[in-house]
């Protein structure tokens, strides 16, 4: 205590027994201390200490109001007036604390300047970076003399000063960079590492819009290949920046792969780590970064060895064979001290081991599990989905361990992604369905996230059903809608009635459960009870499922149709098969670890066009009463490198068709105008109108629009359109674009030949959960034209799923009941198919594929209302 | 940058982005979580809420420094081994939460050496102290006033009594 008392002998604040002098520091107190500032002569012991508590508070996130902190920062500046080197230094900290906080901070401008300039080397540094933190953008001018003159100054600390003080200028005037950068090219050459590393920085920011001069500075370097290594890290880091942009640099490639020879790690370490990330890295290129990742896994330091770790992991998604050769010291780090190394390490290993090694790493695994954080189980639960996919066989040692992991503690985020594997195993492998089912209900009987537990309820309603014992979820179920918040019970009656509706031997068991359901004290559950009671007990036949599990429909279009609706003197029934299907998000395959990305929910791509169409007036009065069907894939009616640049978006309406003609013009010289894209229409096909382009500056895009009325005769709608892009050419001025004075000139440019095909007039309506057989009957009953011919298929398909996927492609329309996927090994395959052809039409297609010596014969049974529609089916695919 | 102490307390801490964490309570709750999470293992490095932390402890003080989980962990090392240094060499090798808080001053000061608005200014600890000026505490005698020696005589006589 008392060698505590003499350090701070001046100070007035009471020690506290905890031996933290500044634990109760008051703020007012402290405030009221710093008047001891305008003392004369200052005292620089007490000062030094009353600015160390003030920055202190600072620091522990006390809150100054702006009248504090310019009262504080002007008593502040009276301390300039000591010489005592500490306490000018804790002046320029508080100054830079202050600075964004107090007003007219600039007062100290002239004593900073001063400073910076005199001859003590220990001012002058921290006064230039206390100096520009103050500065703005009018103040510059002043000071940029002083500041170039410190960039190349000979102290080292002065320039990395400068230097970085301008880095940061940057954002107060962005040109900084470039009006400095003679300077800090002069800097380049120091000796001192860092102020290398610094001027290298600000030479980048000088040049970085201009990928020529950054081409040009990298490779000067990289023959000299700076001493520093954190120059030397980001060299690395702008040549693999120069990689993605352009197409060629071998050069680039090959200074990085000459870093992996260099003798810091943290240079080794960042070029293995570029090589890997490059997005066009094979095997061979990352072979040798690889094996140096190897010998950091041997290293002695936890740093090392989870940065090669965590490389090797990323690497191994892409590559999980180039990563086989560290199988052996992956292993060894399993048992690491750092559970988040062997986390990783396992997780690799996952990716990249052999079937056989399944079991004894899922041993391992589970035996530390419960040590790491959230988000590294949740790493751990992806491996697992990865490998279910990649050796179905299995399953059965997955899914247990899944669900154990599904009884531990966790967050919802770690529920939800294991939820999800059980979810996307069960999917697809049929063997692995019964057990899933069963760990998800023993998961929801006590799951405390109601998201998790209704999406649960969900699938149990969808698979259930389907599954050998369909009564034994019904308990699990109805357990909900006693135990459970509103929006979970609401969600068991839902599933409870997709039982009864597909199961009729449950129908009177359900009823009885449901009609207690209509006593529930919530309203959206009642009327969920009610509304499935009445229709369940009104009928009972197969129609009615897709009455009690409602297609999942677009709302914005269904908003859309049905005010048309309104506006129709209401004659016949609204038709509900014209609204598209919502889009539901594709997951992404690889989510990146850690990252987050909150999809927005969005239109789909069909209703995002129609947007854009309906803003444009000579459209309007087209699409007004009729809903897009289908949006066909943009179709490249140039090649890439050509002087325009055309595609084409097919958009199919019930009578129409409008053609959106997107195009660039990439000759810098020129200025179209009045652009257009000529079509001969085929016989039967006439034009309705053009939206030409008024104005196609360089490299801007520019759409024009052309619509097609379809032919009578569905027979005739498949045809081929020439085209043609014709313009108004004006030369202009490349730099300005400003065109010149003289008349252009009238111009055409040939385009491919566009095709109207069968798939731009059918949406597919695969994932409505429709009960394929029964629509198959129904249709029958309702005097569908039915049509059948066999085929055998070309040479070119040779697998069962490649006929698939080119017949889905062929006819636009969708696979059902998840038939567009084949058994492993399967000799015939049934795929069922559905879809609707423009203005309504309901087509539903059968095809019996048959694999014998790489030969697929397929028969193909189609049926549908309009019979020419059926024809054209088979006619098309023959 | 943070220095906590062996209660997951902020010693000292400056973030430079201000995207990540922007209010003095999520920093304060994301020291909370590191220290919760890295007190108990001598682990060198973890990653948490999507940033690479590496840590190394002493006696009663954890030193942290974190950067963005695409960073170079090496580098990140060596500003950490930077900042580890250069106090224990201040410190003269004392490291510890009393210390630390006795120089606090220093400590700052030679945080502010080590980065610069999230630049590495120096990753030398050698160079970071002699850049700090460290006050040489043995010969303040000769350069205090007579008046000011009186002084610090008399305040310490004064605690004394007080005890």
């Amino acid at each position: 205590m008392n060698s505590f008392i003499s350090r701070n002998s001046t100070s007035s604040c009471k020690p506290t027994r905890g031996g933290n002098p500044f634990q109760n520091l008051e703020k007012t107190t402290v405030l009221q201390e710093a008047r001891t500032f305008n003392d004369t002569p200052v005292n620089p012991r007490k000062c030094a200490h009353i600015l160390t508590k003030i920055l202190y508070l600072l620091n522990q996130g006390e809150q100054l109001g702006t009248m504090e902190a310019t009262e504080t920062f002007f008593a502040m500046t009276k301390l300039f007036q000591s010489r005592d080197v500490v306490l000018r230094r804790l002046v320029y900290l508080g100054i830079k604390e202050l600075s964004s906080l107090a007003e007219d901070v600039i007062i100290v401008t002239s004593s900073l300047t001063k400073d910076m300039t005199g001859k003590e080397d220990l001012y002058r540094a921290a006064a230039i970076r206390a100096l520009c933190t103050i500065t703005d953008g009018g103040m510059l001018a002043a000071i940029e003399r002083y500041m170039k003159q410190a960039i190349v100054d000979r102290s080292p600390a002065v320039s990395s000063a400068a230097l970085v003080s301008s880095l940061h200028l940057t954002n107060v005037s962005g040109d900084v960079a470039r009006r400095w950068a003679n300077e800090a090219q002069e800097a380049l050459n120091s000796n001192n590492v860092m102020v290398q590393y610094h001027a290298l920085g600000v030479l980048y920011q000088a040049r970085k819009a201009d990928k020529h001069a950054v081409i040009k500075l990298v490779a000067k370097l990289m023959r000299t290949s700076p001493k520093s290594p954190y120059a030397a890290c980001m060299l690395i880091r702008m040549a693999c920046k120069l990689l993605d942009e352009v197409d060629k640099g071998d050069e680039l490639l090959g200074f990085i792969e000459s870093c992996l020879r260099h003798k810091s790690e943290m240079v080794v370490y960042e070029a293995a780590h570029a090589l890997i990330n490059l997005g066009r890295s094979c095997t061979k290129e990352i072979t040798p970064a690889i094996s140096v990742l190897q010998l950091f896994c041997g290293s002695q330091k936890p740093a090392l060895r989870f940065a090669a770790v965590r490389t090797l992991n990323k690497v191994a998604m892409s590559h999980p064979t180039a990563v086989t050769a560290c199988n052996l010291d992956l292993e060894n780090l399993i048992t690491d001290s750092n559970r988040s190394i062997a986390t990783l390490a396992i997780t690799t290993l996952l990716k990249t081991g052999a079937e056989s090694s399944v079991d004894r790493l899922m041993k391992q695994i589970a035996t530390f599990v419960s040590e790491i954080s959230d988000e590294f189980k949740v790493v751990v639960v992806q491996a697992i989905r990865a490998l279910c996919q990649k050796y179905p066989r299995k399953h059965a040692v997955l899914m247990n361990f899944l669900s154990a992991m599904l009884r531990d503690e966790g967050g919802l985020e770690y529920k939800a992604a294991i939820a999800d594997t059980i979810i996307a195993v069960m999917e697809v492998n049929a063997e692995a369905k019964e057990a899933g089912l069963a760990h998800l209900c023993e998961f929801i009987e006590d799951c405390e996230h109601n998201s998790l537990a209704v999406r649960i309820l969900h699938l149990l309603g969808q698979e259930g059903p389907t599954s050998k014992q369909p009564s034994r979820y019904i308990r699990f179920i109805y357990n909900r809608v006693i135990l459970e918040s509103a929006s979970v019970r609401a969600a068991a009656v839902t599933a409870l009635a997709r039982f009864a509706a597909a199961c009729p031997p449950l129908l009177p068991n359900v009823l009885v459960l449901l009609s207690r359901c209509q006593l529930d004290s919530d309203d959206e559950v009642r009327d969920r009870a009610a509304y499935y009671c009445a229709i369940l007990q009104q009928q009972n036949e197969p129609t009615i499922l897709p009455l009690v599990q409602p297609p999942l429909l677009s709302v914005p279009s269904l908003e859309r149709a049905l005010r048309n609706y309104m506006q129709t003197p209401m004659d016949e029934p609204f038709d509900i098969s014209q609204i598209p299907p919502a889009q539901t998000v594709e997951e992404p395959t690889q989510v990146e670890v850690h990252t987050t990305v909150k999809q927005q929910p969005r239109l789909t791509r069909e209703e995002s066009f129609m947007e854009k169409l309906s803003q444009i007036p000579h459209l309007t009065m087209i699409i007004r009463d009729s809903s897009l069907l289908k949006s066909s894939p943009v179709f490249e009616l140039t090649e890439s490198e050509t002087e325009y640049n055309v595609k084409c978006i097919k958009h199919t309406f019930t009578e129409f068709l409008i053609l959106q003609f997107d195009c660039v013009n990439t000759l810098s010289d020129q200025l179209l105008e009045d652009v257009r894209v000529a079509v001969e229409p085929p016989e039967g096909y006439t034009i309705v109108c053009e939206v030409p382009c008024p104005r196609l500056p360089y490299n801007e895009l520019g759409t024009t629009y052309t619509v097609l009325r379809y032919p009578e005769d569905v027979h005739a709608s498949v045809a081929t359109i020439p085209t043609t892009l014709r313009f108004m050419a004006r030369d202009c001025d490349p730099a300005t674009g400003v065109p010149d004075a003289d008349q252009g000139y009238n111009d055409e440019y040939m385009l491919e030949d566009l095709e109207i095909t069968l798939a731009d007039q059918v949406r597919g309506i695969g994932n409505r959960g429709v009960d394929f057989n029964a629509a198959w009957e129904a249709a029958g009953a309702k005097g569908f034209n039915k049509l059948e011919e066999t085929f055998a298929l070309g040479s070119s398909v040779t697998s069962l799923e490649g006929a698939i996927q080119s017949l889905t492609g062929f006819l636009g329309l969708d696979a059902v009941e998840r038939t567009n996927r084949v058994q492993s090994g399967a000799a015939a395959h049934n795929l069922l198919l559905s879809g609707i052809f423009r203005g309504g039409k309901e087509v539903l297609a059968r095809a019996r594929l048959a694999l014998s010596d790489n030969q697929v014969t397929m028969q193909l049974t189609v049926l549908c209302q309009d019979p020419d529609v059926a024809e054209l089916i088979i006619s098309s695919v023959g | 940058m943070a220095i906590l102490d062996n209660d997951g307390n902020r010693i000292l801490a400056k973030y430079y982005d201000k995207n990540v964490f922007p209010t003095s309570k999520e920093q304060k709750t994301f020291e909370k979580n590191l220290f919760n999470k890295t007190h108990r293992a001598n682990a060198e490095i973890i990653m948490l809420d999507g940033l690479t932390c590496v840590y190394r402890s002493n006696v009663d003080l954890f030193f942290y420094v974190m950067g963005s989980s695409h960073e170079n962990e090496l580098i990140l090392m060596s500003v950490l081994n930077c900042l580890y240094d250069s106090v224990s060499q201040i410190l003269r090798k004392n490291v510890e939460k009393k210390a630390v808080l006795d120089s606090l001053d220093i400590v700052m000061l030679a945080m502010d050496e080590i980065c610069d608005g999230g630049i590495i200014l120096d990753a030398d600890a050698s160079s970071v102290v002699q850049r700090v000026a460290l006050r040489t505490d043995d010969i303040p005698l000769g350069e205090q006033t007579v008046a000011q020696v009186l002084q610090s005589a008399k305040e310490q006589l004064k605690w004394s009594l007080l005890k």
